[in-house]
């Protein structure tokens, strides 16, 4: 990608033609988002349904992920900003996304319990 | 070059990463881990809620003491078009910030302004929705997805609220030409905080409003 204005930190930043590329990425994204949903929910084109219905949660979590990266690394420069900044921000992000699943877990498994103790 | 990274390092740093930049990034680290327990804690209870109203679904609820049928409550074109603007209210403060960097000053207001209306319809989106899901009976403590959705989406309505009084208060530094290149930092983290607002609702849109 090229780049342009030279900012704080010294390492340059993209230019307003990558910005507006980036915008319509994340626009195209969302929208599929939004479609997936739509198509899953109303159950029209049973054959696409039938296919999106199923994996519409992975789907959804694949394109979140996709448009928080592209924000992350264009809109935030951290593909620009170099390795410390990326680190502060990755980390936190690795050990949340793991007490979540544990948290997830624990209260799966509590549910068992209790279910299993209810019979 | 170099006369950038001068301008941009008012004193010297051992990282080479101006001091306010690291601190901004380090806030914004803690916050993922802040907005993870509050995601997390909707998703141990979505679907545990006792009455309704509910979010995908047709449900029995308490309405003026009455057990009545509740419909769905999410209005998903609505939320779409909010999740839209604030998608692109981060393209404007970035458009903003381009031209704070290039001298553009014309550029920066102009982006600028727009990304601070483009907060408020965010802000003004969130406060019609809870005042419809108040309306159609979903108060605080209804029931867990009540509690869970307001908790959630509430915060993060105020970490929206925040980041247009920074941004405001910035176009208006800018609007009185007190936004040169040099100081293009100031506009810079206030527009790092305002991604970071924007890609967590990146997470909260398909969790809380399209996963059923």
């Amino acid at each position: 990608m090229e780049h342009a204005a030279t900012p704080a930190g010294g390492h340059a930043h993209p230019t307003a033609g990558t910005y507006v590329k980036i915008a319509i990425i994340l626009f195209a994204l969302t929208a599929l988002e939004v479609g997936g949903y739509e198509v899953a929910r109303s159950g029209e084109h049973a054959g696409l349904a039938s296919i999106v219905a199923p994996t519409i949660v992975p789907i959804l979590i694949v394109l979140s992920a996709a448009k928080f990266a592209l924000v992350a690394m264009f809109y935030m420069h951290l593909k620009q900003d170099g390795p410390l900044l990326s680190g502060i921000f990755v980390f936190p992000i690795i050990i949340a996304v793991a007490i979540a699943l544990a948290l997830i877990a624990l209260f799966a498994v509590v549910h068992i319990m209790v279910q299993r103790g209810a019979h | 070059m170099a006369d950038a990274h001068a301008h941009a390092l008012e004193h010297p740093t051992s990282t080479g990463i101006d001091s306010r930049k690291l601190a901004i990034w380090t806030f914004i680290g803690s916050e993922c881990l802040f907005f993870t327990s509050l995601i997390s804690t909707y998703l141990v209870y979505k679907g545990k809620s006792l009455v309704g109203p509910l979010p995908h679904t047709t449900s029995q609820c308490m309405l003026h003491g009455k057990l009545e049928e509740c419909e769905q409550i999410f209005q998903i074109p609505l939320v779409t078009f909010g999740t839209a603007v604030l998608l692109f209210s981060s393209f404007f403060v970035v458009m903003a910030l381009n031209g704070a960097q290039t001298g553009n000053r014309k550029r920066l207001i102009g982006w600028l302004s727009a990304t601070v209306i483009g907060g408020l319809f965010f802000i003004g989106m969130q406060v019609y929705e809870f005042y419809h899901f108040v309306h159609k009976g979903l108060g605080y403590t209804t029931n867990l997805f009540g509690s869970s959705f307001y908790t959630l989406t509430g915060f993060h309505g105020s970490h929206v609220t925040l980041g247009v009084i920074w941004l405001s208060t910035v176009l208006i530094l800018a609007i009185r030409g007190k936004l040169p290149p040099e100081k293009a930092l100031n506009l810079e983290l206030a527009a790092l905080y305002w991604h970071f607002v924007d890609v967590v609702w990146i997470v909260i849109f398909p969790v809380v409003y399209l996963m059923r």
